[in-house]
């Protein structure tokens, strides 16, 4: 199950690997009336995934994901109200413009390690949502922007009111993404990503240019992210500041930590198990539902440090054993 | 004909502590070369500033009759010169093969490639488990490297270094840790190594210096005090001194 990349890894699609797929679809014809929120999780699975990229193989960790989330957001957001109403164009200027950000901190910030960089981040984070905050004629400042309709895909397909169009819409795109990360995971380029996060000293020494290499997979994870934060734009029709608050990015190394780190489907069944359960004990429990949150994260730290998943790999390897 | 590697007065000072002084070094093309000394002598400091990890205060690094002073490690590997370290620094949780692929996809200049599989790229795959193979690790192949014994780590760490395929390999404390059992094979892996890479070997192990060597640089605070063949180190006086003569005291 665990999906580490190398020279001898069979980097073929298992059976189990169309699971999500079908799962979602299914989600999708079973439960129509949780299609926005099915929406709203297909984006944070493919955000969780971009971190995956740079924290579980690449090692880098980061407190400021939602800086790429956020400006692909606001980026979508403002190509939709001045620009034009083509769900395509604001996507893919998002992640553009997401990737350039990326880019260019990545350059910064990379020079650093552990604490300093941690640091780093925290401060782009700021930064980024300082000026959404202040540049109210472009971004609505505090009160966010919306107000804005999207024309059809492609002149194709219209966003509905149920949301069936926003969730396929995510579900492609999540789709795309996820084959990318996959090859890229499987690729010599993943495989040298999984050298720097087991020794970056060696890879020095072995002649890797780990610097360059950090600052690609970085650029490479905030596309993503900003493709996710896109994603969030369109399908709610609005973008607020908290897409770029730190707090989503803490709530997303929850989500990520939760299913399990550096195992691409740990990105998948962390942010489901998380915002289904949150969505659950907040109409169960209202004033309590981050207790439930809290108590299931320090059991997964506690007794499951390779998350969910990590769990049922545990228990697969016992039975095996046993038979 | 230029030395493989060399050195020209070279310095390093930290703060007021000087660990290298005018060291003057020629390392011969296929040279088989120990530097030896007490522990504190600066032996690993002089081993970082050749690869490039630590720059020197001043003076000069040619490699092959190239000044590389101002260069970094990543292009002085480019230009074959690879080492190896005194306390295991392998990729722990990678399989062996992939440890040795690792440093084989950056020599063949495959690393950066993103969209076919790593496992496709054969001659990486085909050359790694060669090198396994003549250092006996086959069976290992495919164990992450934290399950090896430590030998077999101390084995691994060379094979890392032959898949840049040096011409000047530096070799830190290869036997270090190793029990007697084991020392055996890594001498053995060393004596097999091809003639034309040029090897510097630091050694804390007198037999295996000895038994390896056919020219040993001694150091001392940071001064080179005697070069020459085997015979005329363990003929010296001062070395037995300050430095032998620990041992049969």
């Amino acid at each position: 199950m665990k999906h580490a990349g190398g020279y001898i890894a069979d980097s073929r699609i298992r059976a189990i690997e169309w699971l999500p797929w079908a799962f979602a679809l299914l989600c999708y014809y079973a439960a129509p009336s949780y299609l926005s929120l099915g929406s709203y999780i297909l984006t944070m699975i493919l955000f969780a995934l971009s971190l995956d990229l740079i924290l579980g193989y690449g090692g880098i960790i980061t407190l400021g994901h939602s800086a790429y989330f956020g400006t692909g957001a606001y980026v979508a957001g403002i190509v939709a109200v001045r620009l034009t109403g083509e769900p395509l164009v604001g996507l893919l200027a998002g992640a553009l413009a997401a990737g350039v950000l990326g880019l260019v901190t990545g350059m910064i910030i990379l020079r650093t390690r552990g604490l300093a960089l941690l640091m780093l981040t925290l401060a782009i984070t700021s930064v980024c949502f300082e000026v959404a905050n202040k540049a109210t004629s472009l971004t609505g400042g505090a009160d966010g922007l919306g107000g804005f309709s999207l024309l059809p895909i492609l002149g194709l397909f219209r966003f509905d009111m149920f949301g069936k169009t926003a969730y396929l819409y995510c579900l492609a795109i999540l789709f795309a993404s996820w084959w990318l990360v996959r090859k890229l995971v499987y690729s010599p380029f993943g495989a040298s990503l999984t050298g720097v996060r087991e020794n970056n000293l060696r890879m020095h020494a072995v002649g890797a240019p780990v610097y360059q290499r950090l600052v690609a997979s970085y650029t490479i994870s905030a596309t993503l992210a900003g493709l996710a934060g896109a994603l969030l734009t369109q399908t709610t029709q609005f973008v607020g500041l908290n897409a770029l608050g730190f707090q989503l990015s803490g709530e997303l190394i929850v989500m990520l930590v939760l299913g399990g780190v550096g195992r691409i489907y740990g990105a998948f069944v962390g942010p489901l198990v998380y915002l289904v359960l949150q969505d659950y004990l907040a109409k169960r429990f209202p004033e309590y539902w981050y207790f439930g949150i809290g108590a299931m994260l320090v059991l997964v730290v506690l007794f499951a440090r390779g998350g969910i998943l990590g769990i049922i790999d545990a228990g697969i390897l016992r039975l095996r054993r046993k038979s | 004909m230029h030395a493989a590697l060399e050195t020209r007065g070279l310095c390093k000072n930290f703060g007021a502590l000087t660990v290298a002084e005018q060291i003057d070094f020629r390392l011969e093309a296929g040279a088989r070369h120990a530097l030896i000394g007490p522990n504190g002598a600066g032996k690993t400091t002089f081993i970082n500033m050749l690869s490039g990890r630590f720059a020197p205060s001043s003076g000069q690094i040619l490699l092959a009759g190239e000044d590389v002073t101002a260069l970094g490690q990543v292009a002085r590997v480019k230009r074959g010169l690879a080492r190896t370290f005194q306390i295991s620094m392998l990729f722990k949780n990678a399989t062996v093969v992939d440890n040795v692929a690792f440093a084989v996809a950056e020599r063949a200049g495959v690393a950066w490639r993103m969209l076919r599989p790593a496992r496709a790229y054969r001659e990486v795959v085909d050359e790694s488990m060669a090198l396994l193979e003549t250092l006996g690790l086959t069976q290992d192949a495919r164990l992450r490297v934290a399950e090896l014994s430590y030998g077999k780590q101390r084995l691994v760490e060379i094979a890392i270094a032959l898949g840049l395929r040096p011409r000047v390999l530096l070799l830190d404390e290869p036997a270090a840790g190793v029990p007697t059992s084991e020392s055996q094979r890594i001498l053995e892996v060393l004596d097999a190594l091809p003639e034309e890479i040029a090897i510097l070997i630091i050694e804390h192990d007198m037999d295996l210096v000895f038994r390896f060597a056919t020219r040993i640089t001694v150091l001392a605070q940071g001064k080179v005090l005697i070069a020459g063949t085997p015979a005329e180190i363990a003929a010296d006086k001062e070395v037995h001194e300050i430095y032998l003569g620990e041992r049969h005291a």
